[in-house]
């Protein structure tokens, strides 16, 4: 008796994938697929963790492979912690963090509230303000040094202009006073329409309707602004603080472009002094350590606000 | 028979074949820093190529970047470079991490004799432990920090008589550090051709050695030293000494009074940029570009002269140059010494200097006719007579980024006192060379 047509295409195709493992449980499968991903985490985050925690207790120097390596218990943990010029440059980043975040929360937030208004050419602005953002950190710095520049920089003949004071009396990037606010002029200057942008999501997120009650309940303008914008936009805020917080932590090119760090160290970043230790002195376990320091600040640090930032999404 | 003799004629010239693809299809990289010399170096490097039937290809790699780029390759064993021109901090490492080939057994099968070459830059450039006969280099470029000026501006009778009013003697290049500092503040501010101009251009860079070289530049002549004793890492009373705190204070009052607005963090690039530009009067900078400043249409020619790097208490200038090194890691050896043993020739060295290198051999430098082949040609003699160079050991880099701190908080950032400086420096280097084990 020949096939019927489906018999035929039942012979030809091919057993199926679960009939194939048949035996194994769901939970086994689900460990199937989920493996690679596991593998790879533990061999491109977990591993190199535990590996430079290793280090982090020894003399190690990844320059001097023939030399003998010895454990020397905390000793490098002491020395970090105990040396003036790390808590200098924790300091620095410090400035950098709070100011940077502050101006960026502060103008972004106001340039979101602006553009969220409607008026004629509100997208031409939207994307010129969005335009420093897009621009590389290498390039920003580079091309910042030449408006900072005394004798030919725009930005001294900016503040000259408006306020009296001869250009090439002041020198933004070789002052010691005014350095560390040069780095924070120029990332303010960068990422605030990053800000501006998830406040702009923030606030766009708000539905009419709320405002059209609270202006039947003839709240005020400014009252509508504390009870309904403020709180609504606030878990938008503070996801930015969060990524800008991150971000700038670990800022390192842009400041590197723009001062090296210097006049001195006063703009020595942690991580730009961790990168020295690291990969300029070659002091490997060392710099292990203070890697795991940042790490653990920075961990720490994040875990508190994400609880805080949940609290105030729930509300 | 007659197949076996085909056979063997065959495997003969398939080995001669063979012998005579292998040494022209080498491809020998010859890694250095990219400047003026190395533009003379490629051109030098086709009569080998003509010579050998090897391809020489190059890596150059900007100042700022160089020690980064070349370390973190020899420390990971890479194969890019079969011969390196490494600066001659470096050769502490290189000969105690295996990153270079030991030279002795071929300078001796090929008759090199570093007898042929200047002791000085066989000393610095060469050896391993420091004047030792281990050697791990050739010695390639000869350099040292010294100085040019305008000339033009120092020639004008009308700024001639403005000096002569102010400090009752002729214009004319430093015999001293002293006699510098005046010049660069005589020179700052002053209106030239209806423009400002400034002192002097020097080295205040962070990142990498700048101020290091530009600094010791003045503390060296003032009596600077590292050791009390050479080889004890003895350093108190030798780095913080009366005269190496005067040398230090020396230095930031010329960057304080005597350099262009802003000038923070300059290294050879800004300080070529302030000359050509004609901000500055005078500048420092390795002799090494002195060929290139020479030939300039704008600020060459009769606008510049040279001077050595001006003496105080002693003669002395910074060290620069380098040595040719054959890499551990290179899979063209054979072909990398053969570039050494063509390099190492006396009418090559000729040719070396001829074309804007700086030889180093003595067939070259003691020629009759070397003092008036450039007008810097005398002033080269004179500077590599009193060369100092920094630590050669192999934390070089520790060392010299702990020496670029110090320096820097002080004479640029303004912070704590030059006798500060120096006493951290030392606290700095002490630490090393305790996690070293040398001391």
């Amino acid at each position: 008796m020949s096939d019927t047509p489906i018999d035929r295409v039942a012979k030809a195709t091919p057993p199926s994938v679960a009939s194939k493992i048949r035996g194994l449980s769901d939970r086994t499968i689900a460990w199937l697929f989920v493996a690679p991903t596991i593998f790879l985490l533990l061999a491109v985050n977990i591993f190199p963790l535990i590996w430079t925690i290793n280090l982090s207790f020894t003399n190690f120097k990844a320059n001097r492979p023939n030399r003998e390596v010895d454990y020397i218990g905390l000793r490098n943990y002491e020395r970090i912690l105990t040396d003036g010029d790390i808590w200098l440059s924790m300091q620095a980043t410090a400035h950098f963090l709070f100011w940077t975040i502050f101006l960026q929360v502060l103008i972004g937030f106001t340039l979101a509230w602006l553009i969220n208004r409607k008026f004629k050419g509100n997208d031409l602005w939207t994307t010129l303000i969005v335009l420093p953002m897009m621009l590389s950190p290498a390039v920003v710095g580079n091309f910042w040094t030449f408006l900072y520049q005394p004798q030919i920089g725009l930005f001294n003949y900016g503040v000259s202009f408006f306020t009296g004071i001869d250009p090439s009396s002041f020198q933004m990037i070789g002052d010691v006073a005014l350095a560390p606010w040069s780095i924070v002029i120029v990332d303010t200057w960068m990422w605030t329409p990053f800000v501006m942008l998830i406040c702009l999501a923030g606030l766009r997120s708000i539905p009419d309707y709320i405002y059209e009650a609270a202006e039947i309940d003839r709240a005020s303008k400014w009252r509508q602004f504390w009870t309904i914008t403020v709180p609504m936009v606030l878990p938008f805020l503070m996801l930015a603080v969060l990524f800008r917080g991150i971000e700038n932590f670990k800022m390192f090119d842009l400041v590197v472009q723009l001062t090296g760090g210097g006049p001195g160290s006063v703009t020595e970043l942690t991580s730009i002094n961790l990168k020295r230790e690291a990969f300029e002195k070659w002091r490997t376990g060392y710099a292990s350590a203070y890697a795991i320091i940042l790490f653990v600040t920075v961990f720490g640090l994040a875990s508190i606000y994400v609880k805080a930032l949940n609290k105030v999404k729930e509300r | 028979m007659k197949s076996a003799k085909l056979l063997a004629a065959t495997a003969l010239v398939a080995a001669s074949g063979l012998t005579t693809t292998n040494a022209q299809a080498a491809d020998l990289t010859l890694c250095w820093a990219a400047w003026d010399p190395a533009n003379a170096l490629v051109e030098l490097s086709k009569e080998f190529e003509a010579q050998s039937g090897h391809n020489m290809n190059f890596e150059f790699v900007p100042w700022p970047n160089f020690a980064d780029r070349m370390l973190n390759e020899l420390n990971s064993g890479g194969k890019l470079c079969d011969l390196l021109i490494g600066d001659s901090q470096w050769i502490g490492g290189g000969a105690e991490n295996g990153h270079y080939v030991k030279l002795n057994d071929f300078f001796d099968k090929e008759g090199i004799s570093m007898d042929d070459f200047a002791p000085a830059t066989v000393y610095a450039y060469s050896t391993w432990p420091k004047g030792t006969p281990n050697y791990y280099a050739l010695p390639a470029m000869g350099d040292a920090n010294g100085w040019f000026y305008r000339k033009d501006w120092f020639e004008r009778p009308e700024i001639q008589e403005a000096f002569k009013s102010e400090h009752g003697r002729d214009l004319a290049p430093p015999k001293t550090q002293a006699e510098l500092l005046q010049l660069a503040q005589f020179f700052q501010g002053r209106e030239i051709d209806g423009q400002t101009r400034y002192g002097a251009a020097i080295f205040t860079e962070r990142g990498s050695e700048g101020i290091t070289m530009g600094a010791t530049s003045a503390m060296y002549p003032f009596g600077f030293k590292y050791e009390m004793t050479p080889g004890k890492y003895d350093m108190e009373g030798a780095v913080n000494s009366a005269e190496a705190v005067a040398g230090l204070e020396f230095y930031k009052e010329l960057y304080k009074t005597g350099t262009p607005p802003g000038y923070t963090d300059s290294y050879m690039e800004q300080s070529l940029d302030a000359f050509k530009s004609g901000q500055v009067a005078m500048a420092m900078n390795w002799f090494a570009f002195f060929p290139g400043l020479y030939a300039d249409p704008d600020v060459g020619g009769d606008k510049i002269g040279f001077f050595v790097n001006p003496g105080q208490n002693k003669e002395a200038s910074t060290l620069g140059g380098q040595g040719i090194s054959v890499v551990a890691y290179s899979e063209n050896q054979d072909a990398a010494l053969e570039y050494v043993k063509w390099f190492a020739q006396p009418d090559v060295q000729k040719k070396w200097w001829d074309l804007g290198g700086y030889s180093c051999h003595v067939s070259v430098l003691n020629d009759p006719s070397f003092p008036d082949s450039a007008p810097f040609a005398s002033d080269f003699l004179l500077a590599m007579d009193g060369v100092m160079d920094f630590w050669q050991e192999p934390a070089y880099a520790e060392l010299l980024l702990a020496m670029q701190k110090r320096l820097h908080d002080y004479v640029v950032a303004d912070q704590g006192t030059a006798q500060e400086a120096l006493d951290k420096l030392i606290e700095d280097w002490t630490e090393t060379f305790e996690d070293e084990g040398k001391i």
